[in-house]
């Protein structure tokens, strides 16, 4: 099994403060990762780094391919490769639901504005909001908004997709229709990494787990180990959580 | 008071009067038209440039917002005219117009700049999409459309204060009143035809950049939000 | 070839503290006459309130320029011969002012969320009580900025009071250049002066906003 993301003694420091100190773990093809871990464990910052969002200070990310940690990372096929979705949505609110869909792939990759639009139709159908097309943000749920959000990295064809605990904004039942998108997509085969507080989603569908604490990477397994834990934190973790 | 007031005295002047707001709407369109671009491209500089740029950029913007008009005119006409470069009254008005409201242009489309989220632009960035593009599509387009109101206020303004071009003569309408009113003594009657002309002017404009707003800005005609 | 003096920087400095002096008067009598426009704007009596928009219009669509003309001339209608020029300039840069202030203040005041009305209103104060008590102190903070913004306005207007034949800075620039004809030394020296006037009150005007805009509304 090839890795898609290889990431090997990451670290990252804010200032004074090292938020990753020493990360490494590896997704491979067809695989959903889990992210677990407290706030503030750095979560959020290892996917950003996988992403090119922030410079790592030491190691090495490897990414579909792509050094990321190479200064002279060619981000745009990158981008092309990796989609990433965030807890705040982030739509272009001037545009509609079907537009902001058809921005990257026309812009990016040159595709025509007939074929870009076939495009977004279907991946809008995929999130099951092909007759949303014609609305604009404001017009949307939350949980309408993250879903047009993960069609709108869809249709960039991504070979990885990062989450970043999408449904934390939404209310439970807002928070289903978004998982369910998002089981769908691991059932068909995509790569993903999702950073989330949902234990029972990560468990059902999640291949691996990688629980994170104080910046670094501190029990790794597969979905059973959120049942037993060898951690005496994870062991807490999860107590806590459930 | 025993003025009696005779406003038929006017009335062989219409082609006059006419012809003065078509020289003001010409003058103010043409300075708007100018002055958008300028200011959208100074606006840009300011807020991505390298820092002599954008030290610049402010430099200018601070000078001409803190100047009269009338002065940054005068300045224009006799100024460039002792330099040896001769310009003819209405050129010197319209460069004069386009400094001045490149000026206040760029503060306003910068604060529609600046009010766009930090995220809109990561989420540009992660769909890959350039600087050039997310700058078109995700900054500029949606600043723009936040700010279109005050724009417009600047715009009405600037239609208004293009009165003042008349003290260096050029072709607009107040400098038509002038004449009329020194040709038939009926000043006071002229400037209130004038006045009226321009508050109708004002209306015009105003209702001119609604309509236009609703026909560029899709979002605001189908929601009737203005954000 | 006579040339640029101290002479006539001195002459310039006189004319300054003119157009300070205009833009002060302006500006008090433009912020009493506006205060009222704008406690008309926002009055229980439809016709007060519209009587105000319909006076915001007309003084915020007419330029400065012809209301000064139609000032000049129109007092000299009522029967006075030579208007002075300083009663002129005042008279039209204080209706000038009121249309803006007004506006500005209005808007303000309505800032104000209405819930604090409410508030005030349960408190069995009375309309004034809940105006001057409740409503304007905080009106008060929101408005500051803007109203130093618009003083630099009003000193950069006080410049068209030439027109009436009012000696400030700009019309003293006029008259030194038709002795000595070195416009743009004379012009680049005027604005300097208008400059040193209006930026500080520009700097303040922005300060204050920061302000208010960290210690939240
Ligand atoms: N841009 C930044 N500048 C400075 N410090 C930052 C920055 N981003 C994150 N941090 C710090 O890094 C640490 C880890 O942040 P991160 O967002 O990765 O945590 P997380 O695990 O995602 O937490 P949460 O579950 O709350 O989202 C935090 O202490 C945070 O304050
Ligand atoms: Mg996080």
């Amino acid at each position: 099994m090839s890795a898609v993301v290889r990431l090997s003694d990451v670290h990252k420091r804010f200032g004074a403060v090292t938020v990753l100190n020493g990360v490494s773990f590896e997704v491979g093809r067809g695989e959903v990762a889990a992210v677990i871990g407290q706030s503030g464990s750095g979560k959020s910052t290892a996917l950003r780094c996988i992403d090119a969002l922030e410079r790592i200070e030491q190691g090495t990310i490897e990414v579909c391919g792509h050094a990321v940690h190479d200064p002279k990372l060619d981000r745009r096929a990158l981008r092309c490769d990796v989609g990433i979705v965030f807890q705040s949505y982030n739509l272009f609110p001037h545009l509609t639901a079907e537009q902001n869909i058809m921005l990257a792939p026309t812009c990016v990759k040159s595709l025509s504005k007939a074929d870009a639009r076939t495009l977004a139709r279907d991946v809008l159908a995929r999130v099951g909001l092909a007759e949303k097309a014609d609305h604009y943000p404001e017009q949307l749920s939350g949980g309408q908004q993250q879903r047009v959000a993960i069609a709108r990295s869809l249709a960039m064809q991504p070979k990885l997709m990062l989450f970043d605990e999408v449904t934390s904004a939404l209310d439970p039942q807002l928070t289903g229709e978004v998982l369910k998108v998002m089981e769908d997509l691991a059932r068909g085969g995509m790569t993903m990494i999702l950073v989330t507080h949902e234990m029972s989603f990560a468990r059902k569908v999640a291949s691996k787990i990688i629980y994170m604490h104080k910046g670094t990477v501190w029990e790794t397994g597969p979905g059973a180990i959120i049942d037993a834990p060898q951690t005496l934190e994870l062991r807490k973790f999860v107590g806590g959580e459930m | 008071m025993s003025y009696q007031f005779d406003f038929l005295a006017l009335l062989p002047y219409w082609r006059e009067f006419a012809l003065g707001v078509w020289l003001t709407l010409e003058l103010s369109a043409i300075a708007t038209v100018l002055g958008f671009v300028f200011g959208t491209l100074c606006a840009i500089g300011r807020s991505g440039g390298s820092p002599a740029v954008k030290w610049a950029i402010a430099a200018y913007v601070e000078v001409i917002r803190n100047t009269p008009l009338l002065v940054q005119i005068f300045l224009v006409y006799f100024g460039i005219a002792t330099l040896g470069v001769h310009l003819s009254a209405n050129f010197a008005a319209v460069a004069a117009l386009v400094v001045n409201v490149t000026a206040y242009t760029c503060e306003i489309v910068r604060a529609g700049i600046e009010s766009i989220h930090k995220a809109q632009l990561e989420a540009a960035e992660c769909l890959g999409l350039s600087r050039a593009q997310t700058y078109w599509h995700v900054i500029l387009r949606p600043a723009v459309e936040r700010v279109y109101p005050a724009l417009t206020s600047q715009y009405v303004l600037l239609m208004l204060a293009s009165s003042i071009t008349s003290q260096i003569s050029a072709e607009e309408l107040t400098a038509v009143a002038n004449r009329i009113q020194s040709d038939t003594f009926r000043s006071f009657e002229t400037y209130i035809v004038v006045g009226v002309l321009y508050i109708l002017l004002s209306m015009v404009v105003r209702i001119g950049f609604g309509l236009f707003g609703l026909l560029v800005f899709v979002r605001r005609r189908k929601l009737g939000t203005s954000l | 070839m006579p040339t640029f003096t101290l002479v006539h920087l001195e002459y310039l400095s006189w004319a300054a503290l003119w157009t300070i002096g205009l833009s002060v008067i302006a500006f008090i009598g433009g912020g009493i006459l506006g205060f009222g426009v704008a406690m008309a704007r926002i009055a229980p009596s439809r016709v007060l309130r519209t009587a105000a928009m319909v006076y915001i219009q007309l003084v915020q669509g007419t330029p400065l320029l012809i209301l000064l003309f139609l000032i000049y001339f129109g007092v000299a209608i009522l029967g006075f011969n030579q208007v002075p020029a300083i009663l002129a300039a005042s008279l039209g840069l204080t209706i000038y002012a009121s249309g803006f202030l007004a506006e500005i203040w209005r808007g303000c005041i309505q800032s104000v969320p209405k819930t604090q009305w409410e508030a005030a209103e349960c408190l069995a104060l009375t309309r004034w009580q809940r105006m001057t008590r409740v409503i304007l102190p905080q009106a008060i903070r929101i408005a500051t900025p803007p109203t130093v913004g618009f003083m630099v306005q009003i000193v950069k207007n006080t410049s068209l009071a030439s027109v009436v034949g009012f000696i400030e800075l700009a019309q003293a620039g006029k008259i030194i250049n038709t002795s000595i004809y070195e416009p743009f030394t004379i012009f680049v020296i005027v604005a300097i002066f208008y400059f040193l006037i209006c930026f500080p009150l520009s700097t303040w005007s922005r300060s204050l906003e920061r302000k208010l805009n960290v210690s939240g509304r």
